[in-house]
């Protein structure tokens, strides 16, 4: 009701006093997937500032299926001719937009604020279509993240593992000590999460060469078996009823120690935080063994679609608005990711958001900062797809590690064409 | 109700009649098993959901998550509940309704008592509307929206609902108003009644049955519905259905499930108490007409 | 107007036609328009579209022929679907008709309480499968539900685990489907069974026929319609099943779940292949096509007379 009040108000306030103050119309309408609770407060932040400067949000959220609704609704809104503002998307879903021509063109803001300094060239592959910035990145996630239990990591032994060797006996500790070793959530999404990590632990060439750049050799070829041979002995690990099983319920089986570990992005902290407990002390984050130095990434970018030049003024300002360091601070703090922005203090994170800011500035300087490809960032939706498919039949058993390999290398070419 | 089929029932052994309440109530247990997971969740403090237990009782009883979902939970940026999406979905609904039904009874109307040559075709294409996959006429019915300007509109989103809810109203008012004597309305239009005369006091006083049942379920159908709620509407004008997804379907954000069961109940309230009034007429409706096609 | 015309050119031509004889065709007009366009119309763009190469949108610059249609059966996900389409369809109708006509039956032996327990039967037709999903799965989860109050309970070796094994789950939904629909199918049948005519059921009784021998020789017989009815609705309800599957299970484990309709929407809107989608809707289209117009045909063909 208060909002209904308050819009009509708004109304009222229009047509009875047409005051000569440009700004009391300019307005962005923002289509996002970030509902509830820490994520939908921190975007809170950007509103307030925006609303500060004379520019009034729109909120137009539709959440389910990482962004698949909203991505749903967008369609139709621009089939209709009528694009929201700005719209959180992700990935190559961004280039895929761009390609349709009916994306905005940051140029401006961005080259008075220098973001081509500041953003991680990985991101930039991205944000930027034919030279000129079409979206605002907000964060950067990374997925590589391995997220351990104090308590059961000081029973199996008190000591990181740091190699995939290391991890498999920490894990045995673990499964000795009478709890469940990994806590995992079996979504298709989840289970190419950890493939991910994996597939990066083999090598980043590795990496590069199977999740960027689909070689049908390295897709299909011995290593990969390999990598489905890890991806089974970690299914060794989870619990039996893994599958189906919500990420966050997963983070609450080592939160409850329960179970010893999780496999999980850095979202995943903001369940150990909300449980009251502590890095370092409570939890333990690490990179997943293998990874250390590389980091696979997962951005949230807001893309700017084509407007009347009557809102492209509110428009630039909204962009701008995200690449102030200081939202991009207090907004990652709170959504447990790290600012898009390299150049922004680390002083208001805690020990794991410090550590991930410097292993992205790392990663990005030592040519080691990868798309995500369980999250979009290393291919198209339609191979992306295709690889949950063959991951996610693997890991519940429909197939062996030689038929994965080749079916994903048949999959990926089938999703290409 | 001294239906005829009931009398068959009196003959019934003590033994059988007991039989018969057990496996009623055993029925009535499993409709309501998940009703009674919403419920008992939606009253305990998240600390006890994650414990596991979900059959149990509350240890320790809270509405709190009630309020949350009513008026404070994160529904898109704003922490305002659910509160303020009900009236736009009211907004929609009721204007849906009543376009689609009064449709549906002219239509109804004019296939059974004004028939003309092809009017089984005109009917059997009408019907066989009800049964397309709506994920399909998603980008065509946005393009024609955006055509006419209605695109994130309330108007627009009724409008929708209305045109692909006429399948199953003709549908309806069509078996409904065959079994209507015909001749009552030949002898009006002797009379000298009009078109509309006719319908007015001669079919309309005795649709009530049939209303009740398409009432319920376009209301049902349209209060449900997501798909063209989250594609067609703007900002002001976001359907319940959609918030409640907002509020339940968070992809990263920590899951408060004792709010997304209270919020799921109040969202679902109006249609739960349409059919708890109106189950009594629903099978008489249904009786009346409605399952004879 | 233009539609009227074509489709009731008798009337036009009549040379006595007034105002009053067109009247009824008039106002069916804009109806009948709406659904050409809206339905028929949009069938035949999204048959356009299964033709094109289309992804992220409607593109209609590139054609290739019947190739989506190549790659829609060619794809493991796709036949897993229709396998389980076919599993599902045939239990959940054959599960609810039966359910319903059995409660509608118990329900009609003069039972107390019956105005109470008709709206439980009935009321989860009302709920949106959204967050009723979430409760079926929750209940189904072996860690936590049944399986789990079971074993507390002293039932050691209680084992209730489908929704977590590929070759069961799709039971599970199943299940759930049948409790959402079956009530709605029992008050059908109530409804039929409150119209069957007194003087046969008399009649009956007065040569002694038993109660059981009634149900199954007169009153069974005459519930043909309604049989008819429930089979529309619950086919239309299965093809189109959706909601059900994404809250369930999102077509896990693996891709022991998914169905047509969930493949329609994935491919369409998760997976920029729209030309793909598409194809996969003609698909259920035709499904649906086959099962709705034979029976459209002899009810209709015989009302005629």
């Amino acid at each position: 009701m208060r909002k209904f009040l308050m819009s009509t108000a708004a109304v009222a306030a229009l047509f009875a006093a047409p005051m000569p103050m440009a700004h009391a119309e300019e307005s962005v309408e923002v289509l996002h997937w970030w509902t509830s609770g820490g994520e939908a407060a921190a975007l809170d932040v950007l509103k307030k500032n925006l609303e500060a400067q004379g520019v009034t949000w729109k909120d137009m959220p539709v959440a389910g299926g990482g962004g698949e609704a909203a991505m749903t609704a967008l369609r139709a809104r621009v089939t209709a001719g009528d694009p929201p503002t700005a719209v959180q998307a992700l990935g190559f879903d961004i280039t895929d937009w761009a390609n349709q021509g009916v994306v905005g063109d940051l140029g401006e803001v961005a080259d008075k604020e220098g973001w081509d300094k500041v953003v991680p060239a990985a991101l930039q592959n991205f944000a930027k279509h034919d030279g000129k910035w079409i979206a605002a990145p907000v964060n950067v996630h990374s997925t590589n993240w391995v997220w351990i239990s104090k308590k059961a990591l000081d029973a199996a032994g008190g000591k990181a593992p740091e190699t995939w060797d290391e991890l498999v006996a920490v894990l045995d500790k673990m499964q000795a000590n009478g709890i469940t070793p990994l806590g995992h959530g079996g979504q298709a999404w989840q289970d190419a999460t950890i493939f991910d990590a994996v597939v990066l632990s083999l090598g980043t060439d590795f990496y590069k060469s199977s999740m960027i750049d689909l070689d049908p050799a390295a897709l299909g070829g011995d290593k990969m078996v390999e990598a489905f041979d890890r991806m089974t002995k970690l299914k060794g690990y989870v619990d039996k009823d893994f599958s189906g099983r919500d990420w966050n319920l997963a983070s609450a089986m080592v939160i409850e120690g329960k179970a010893g570990m999780q496999m999980m992005g850095d979202w995943a902290k903001g369940e150990f935080l909300k449980a009251n407990q502590k890095p370092g002390t409570d939890f333990v984050c690490i990179r997943f063994p293998g990874t250390q130095g590389a980091v696979t990434f997962n951005s949230d970018m807001f893309m700017m679609f084509k407007v009347g030049d009557d809102k492209k003024k509110a428009q630039l300002q909204m962009a701008a608005d995200i690449e102030d360091p200081a939202f991009q601070s207090s907004f990652n703090v709170v959504k447990g990711s790290v600012p898009a922005r390299t150049d922004v203090p680390d002083t208001a994170f805690d020990d794991c958001g410090k550590k991930g800011i410097k292993d992205l500035a790392e990663a990005s300087s030592a040519g080691k900062l990868f798309g995500s490809m369980a999250h979009g960032y290393a291919a198209p939706a339609a191979v992306k797809n295709a690889l949950y498919d063959v991951v996610t039949r693997h890991f519940n058993g429909e197939l062996d590690s030689k038929a994965a390999a080749k079916a994903l290398a048949e999959a990926v070419a089938a999703a290409k064409g | 109700m001294s239906a005829a089929s009931q009398d068959v029932a009196t003959r019934n052994s003590i033994f059988v009649r007991a039989i018969i309440y057990v496996v009623l109530i055993l029925f009535a247990i499993y409709y309501l098993l998940p009703l009674y997971v919403m419920v008992v969740n939606s009253l305990k403090p998240l600390d006890e959901i994650r414990q596991g237990n979900m059959l149990a009782l509350p240890k320790q009883w809270t509405i709190a998550p009630w309020l949350s979902a009513w008026s404070t939970a994160q529904i898109g940026v704003q922490p305002v509940g659910l509160k303020p999406y009900f009236i736009n979905s009211v907004l929609m609904v009721v204007p849906a309704v009543a376009l689609s039904t009064i449709l549906g009874a002219l239509n109804g109307y004019v296939l059974t008592k004004w028939r003309f040559k092809g009017d089984n075709i005109v009917f059997g294409l009408m019907l066989l509307a009800c049964f397309i996959p709506f994920q399909i006429v998603l980008i065509p019915s946005a393009r024609i929206l955006g055509l006419t300007g209605l695109a994130g509109t309330i108007t627009g989103l009724v409008l929708i609902h209305a045109i692909y809810g006429l399948g199953f109203t003709t549908l309806f008012f069509r078996n409904y108003y065959e079994a209507f004597p015909t001749e009552l309305v030949r002898a009006a239009q002797i009379d000298g009644a009009s078109f509309f005369q006719i319908f007015r006091r001669i079919l309309l006083p005795s649709s009530g049955p049939i209303i009740v049942v398409t009432v319920i379920w376009q209301f049902t159908n349209i209060w449900n519905d997501f798909l063209f709620g989250s594609s067609f509407s703007g900002f002001n004008s976001i359907p319940l259905t959609v918030a409640l997804n907002n509020l339940v379907n968070s992809s990263t954000g920590v899951k408060e499930y004792n709010v997304h069961f209270a919020g799921a109940i109040l969202a679902a309230l109006p249609t739960l108490i349409v059919y708890i009034v109106s189950g009594r007429y629903f099978v008489r409706g249904l009786m009346a007409g409605a399952v004879k096609g | 107007m233009a539609d009227l015309t074509t489709t009731a050119p008798r009337a036009v031509t009549n040379p006595r036609a007034t105002l009053q004889d067109l009247l009824p065709k008039i106002v069916l007009a804009p109806s009948f328009a709406l659904i050409l366009i809206f339905v028929y119309g949009f069938i035949v763009f999204t048959g356009f579209l299964s033709f094109s190469g289309s992804k992220l949108l409607p593109d209609f610059s590139t054609w290739v022929g019947l190739n989506n249609y190549v790659r829609l059966f060619n794809h493991p996900n796709w036949i897993t679907a229709l396998k389980n389409l076919a599993i599902f369809s045939v239990l959940y109708i054959v599960v609810c008709s039966f359910i319903g006509l059995a409660l509608a039956i118990f329900l009609d032996q003069k039972i107390r309480g019956e105005g109470f327990l008709r709206p439980i039967y009935l009321y989860p037709m009302a709920l949106s499968f959204i967050v009723t999903g979430v409760a079926w799965k929750w209940f189904l989860d072996p860690g936590i539900g049944l399986e789990h109050v079971m074993q507390s309970w002293g039932w050691e070796s209680f084992s209730f685990r489908w929704i977590k094994e590929g070759q069961m789950a799709i039971y599970t939904i199943v299940i759930a489907a049948v409790w959402q629909s079956s009530g709605f199918v029992m008050a059908m049948f109530l409804a039929g069974l409150r119209g069957v005519d007194n003087e046969i059921i008399k009649a009956a009784q007065i040569d002694g026929a038993s109660t059981l021998t009634i149900y199954r020789r007169i009153i069974i017989p005459l519930m043909r319609p309604v049989f008819l009815s429930a089979f529309v609705v619950l086919a239309h309800l299965a093809i189109k099943s959706y909601d059900l599957v994404v809250a369930m299970t999102d077509g896990g484990p693996g891709t022991a779940t998914w169905t047509p309709a969930l493949f329609m929407q994935k491919f369409t809107f998760g997976r920029n292949e729209m030309g793909m989608g598409a194809a996969s809707a003609i698909i259920m289209m035709m499904m649906i096509f086959a099962i709705i117009v034979p029976y459209l045909y002899s009810e209709l063909g015989g009302k005629k007379k």
